[in-house]
């Protein structure tokens, strides 16, 4: 199972991880990123590519799969206006064994970070700005290379 | 061919989208940008410092010296930010 969704909605985590499970699998990893309230932060607004984001994240969820013989991928990730504390993103990875959905799994967040058309811009007070590239992302992307 | 414009580069060019129609002159993406900021406004605004744009040519992310080899669909945007 690949399943891969962009949407402006809340997600149902338990809803996410009953879908690996019925996979019927040995392991399961997931991560789940929240807006952080850095430094006052209100408001975190995701924008993103229509189409070529979903083709993005399938793509990586495919590379995943063949590359760690996973049985199931979902991708999770919300685009809009977004609260400090609300989930982002979910990436969950289902496999035979742990190691290969703990590592697909960093790795997909990882590639996701760097190869998947997302931007964020925070607001502070009504003071918007766009977040820059971290360097440390760029970096946890090429080790997977 | 259809410009697409993201995050601030979208605020600076003053556009999401646009229909352009350059000359045979303009093979790379990084003549395509050359071409559009000479009209100056907010695209010579948005495309003065290419180190910080990425592009990508119908729907797949390339350097800004690939070629444009008839896109249907070229994006310019900032180094992205998601997860």
């Amino acid at each position: 199972m690949i399943r891969v969704l962009v949407q402006t909605e809340p997600f149902d985590l338990s809803a996410e991880m009953m879908r690996l499970e019925a996979e019927g699998t040995g392991g399961i990893a997931t991560f789940t990123g929240l807006v952080r309230a850095d430094d006052g932060v209100d408001v975190l607004e995701l924008e993103h590519y229509p189409g070529v984001t979903e083709r993005a994240l399938t793509d990586l969820a495919q590379e995943a799969t063949a590359r760690w013989s996973l049985t199931a991928v979902s991708i999770v990730h919300r685009v809009g206006p977004m609260r400090p504390g609300e989930r982002i993103v979910f990436v969950g990875t289902a496999a035979a064994h742990r190691a290969a959905a703990l590592e697909a799994c960093a790795y997909l967040i990882d590639r996701l970070k760097t190869d998947a058309p997302f931007w964020k811009r925070e607001s502070r007070g009504g003071q918007a700005r766009w977040v820059e590239q971290r360097t440390g992302d760029v970096d946890a992307a090429a080790r997977w290379r | 061919m259809k410009m697409v414009y993201f995050a601030w580069v979208r605020e600076r060019v003053g556009t999401g989208a646009e229909e352009v129609a350059p000359p045979a002159s303009v093979v790379t993406v990084a003549d395509l940008l050359d071409w559009l900021a000479a009209h100056g406004g907010g695209h010579a605004d948005a495309f003065g410092e290419r180190e910080r744009l990425r592009a990508a040519v119908d729907g797949a992310f390339v350097p800004l010296d690939s070629p444009l080899s008839g896109a249907a669909e070229v994006a310019i945007f900032p180094p992205v930010t998601g997860g």
